[in-house]
């Protein structure tokens, strides 16, 4: 399945206060709500400009450092996040990424500007980037990984198969 | 056919819990041996595990909640997540430590919950802590800690496995906080994201095992998944009375392969400061000597254990804390509290000026116990000092060994403790 999206492009070491301040960690569990606030210490506009179309998040290393907080890929799901494309992420965050469903890949992100259109096939490892005309590949997910997001997360995978089936 | 390599700490551990010959960069599915979550993060996994559709855990002998950041509870809505925690053991049978018994990472290997050769996870991030006892555990978010907690088992990305040996000998003064310290200094927040840190050496073979545990428990400041370390016979005599199973270590075999082998001359380092706001932002003691400080902290999972209280005692006997320093002491746990009382540690410092507060972690999260002013410097034995992570961002926090801490807090100011260790005339 391939998915087409804008890139938003940031910059290394985004931390997982900047993806949803700490401060708004405990204040609710509505995913919904908090999404607003993804990304606003680096780009107040975020949600504006991802929601509608949906987009794909751009970054360059060390992607979602900090603490184990899920709430970091789950507002960014819930801002239309398509994926993050990164150089490389922090463990816990990509962990979480997968768990809670947003797809992750680590690729060579400076092959990307801001606002270029990009074309995702997760499962067959291509990543197009539409305005410049040009193929980034990546290493597919190991098989683990996929199902999980094909499945949308671990706690769909638990629903769909009544348990731990991987 | 040309036989495969040794394997590390990491790939045996993962490869016996798994069924599979784990490598580096596989993807295994392994069985835990056990599971555990503290009060900030319990709530969201039990929360989880009810949308999953599943009522119970796959063994409740091998699951432990924590009541221990937030201990005891200072608001009405940590007393209702505390009353959520009690209701899951009650419902499951899962092990419940309640306000006072101590830090989850003190608790989980001093109840003998897990053994060397066991893989853990916890829903906090210095699960790694219990590396030291070989013991491969690694910190994973509430969602992983739910699905280990119903089924057993959790995917893991096997880790490369980053060699660092200390030669030489630690100098009077310097201990196993300043070695990891300095590692933080030399190779950075994220100087070994997804990797195993493996700890070798005569120097940290000549550690106790609870100075051991120290080095593990910041695995992850450096960015790694676990700070692993061989069983020897001073692992398994820590063990011996305690382990509720049989332990079952798992060395390293001799020709394993390591993404990279460092090595370091111990006698070479000094007491080391973390300056604020970053764990890798590391000097020498000497170059931040004099800086004033209002509050100093001994406790935590890093520095909270017997020997960190014995040395801090030992350096505050007869001494008073300065009159313009709050000392605060959080015992790790219960137990290491009743040691300490024993052995007249705890006398020596509430009279030296000490204010104790419950076994836990104490002020180290913000949450209560020792919340600094703006402006105010703190010297702790903790192992972060990211802004406001004592509970105001305006303070600054200095991370040290407790030795360094408890010759602070007699000066009011950042001191190099080796002048009570015979390095000079300590006053
Ligand atoms: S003592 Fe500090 S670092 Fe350790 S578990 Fe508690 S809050 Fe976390």
């Amino acid at each position: 399945m391939t998915v087409s999206a804008r890139a938003f492009k940031y910059g290394d070491n985004i931390n997982t206060d900047y993806i949803i301040s700490g401060k708004y960690k405990f204040k609710s569990a509505d995913m919904e709500a908090m999404a607003v606030h993804a990304m606003e210490e680096l780009d107040p506009h975020y949600y504006e400009k991802v929601k509608p179309e949906g987009g794909f998040l751009v970054a360059g290393t060390n992607f979602g450092l900090g603490s184990s907080r899920e709430q970091a890929p789950l507002v960014l799901i819930h801002a239309n996040t398509k994926a993050v494309l990164a150089k490389s992420f922090a463990r816990i965050f990509y962990r979480n990424a997968i768990n809670t469903g947003l797809p992750v890949v680590a690729c060579d992100t400076d092959l990307i500007d801001d606002g270029d259109t990009l074309e995702l096939d997760l499962q067959g490892g291509v990543l197009k980037n539409v305005t410049q005309g040009r193929e980034i590949t990546f290493s597919p997910l190991p098989p683990v990984m996929a199902q999980l997001l094909a499945d949308g997360g671990l706690v769909e995978h638990f629903k769909k198969h009544g348990g731990f089936a991987l | 056919m040309i036989p495969l390599p040794g394997k590390t700490i990491a790939e045996k551990i993962l490869s016996a819990h798994s069924g599979t010959d784990a490598r580096a960069g596989d993807i295994v599915v392994a069985d835990v041996d056990f599971v555990m979550g503290q009060d900030g993060t319990s709530p969201l996994a039990i929360r989880a595990l009810e949308e999953m559709g599943v009522s119970g855990v796959f063994d409740a002998a091998k699951v432990a909640l924590v009541m221990d950041h937030s201990s005891p509870s200072p608001l009405e809505g940590v007393s209702a997540l505390h009353t959520m925690m009690r209701d899951f053991g009650k419902r499951t049978g899962a092990t419940i430590y309640d306000v006072g018994e101590g830090v989850c990472h003190q608790l989980i290997p001093e109840k003998g919950h897990v053994v060397p050769g066991d893989l853990m996870v916890g829903c906090d991030s210095h699960t790694c802590t219990y590396g030291a006892l070989n013991v491969f555990s690694t910190g994973v978010g509430s969602t992983d800690g739910a699905a280990a907690m119903a089924a057993g088992k959790l995917w893991f990305k096997v880790p490369e496995t980053v060699s660092v040996t200390y030669s030489g000998a630690l100098a009077p003064g310097v201990f196993s906080k300043d070695l990891i310290l300095h590692l933080a200094g030399e190779l950075g927040a994220d100087g070994a994201t997804y990797e195993a840190l493996e700890f070798g050496g005569p120097v940290i073979d000549g550690l106790s095992v609870e100075a051991r545990m120290t080095i593990s428990n910041m695995a992850i400041e450096l960015g790694a998944k676990a700070g692993l370390m061989k069983a020897d016979a001073k692992t398994l005599a820590w063990f011996a009375g305690r382990g509720q199973r049989t332990p079952h270590p798992q060395n390293p075999d001799a020709d394993a392969v390591y993404e990279r082998e460092l090595t370091f001359d111990a006698s070479g380092i000094g007491p080391q400061v973390a300056k604020p706001h970053a764990v890798d932002n590391v000097s020498p003691v000497e170059e931040v000597e004099g800086t004033p400080i209002a509050q100093g902290f001994l406790g935590t999972c890093t520095n909270g254990r017997l020997e960190d209280l014995a040395i801090a005692a030992s350096i505050l006997k007869g001494r008073t804390v300065h009159r313009d320093v709050r000392f605060i002491v959080a015992p790790a746990s219960r137990q290491i509290l009743l040691d300490a009382i024993a052995a007249g540690y705890i006398q020596t410092l509430v009279e030296a000026g000490a204010a104790l507060v419950t076994a836990g972690c104490g002020p180290c999260v913000g949450t209560h116990n020792g919340v600094p002013s703006d402006g105010e410097n703190v010297i702790s034995t903790a192992n972060r000092n990211f802004k406001g992570r004592m509970g105001n961002s305006n303070a600054f926090i200095y991370l040290a060994s407790p030795a360094t801490v408890a010759a602070s807090v007699i000066e009011g100011r950042i001191t190099d403790p080796r002048a009570y260790f015979g390095g000079g005339a300590a006053r």
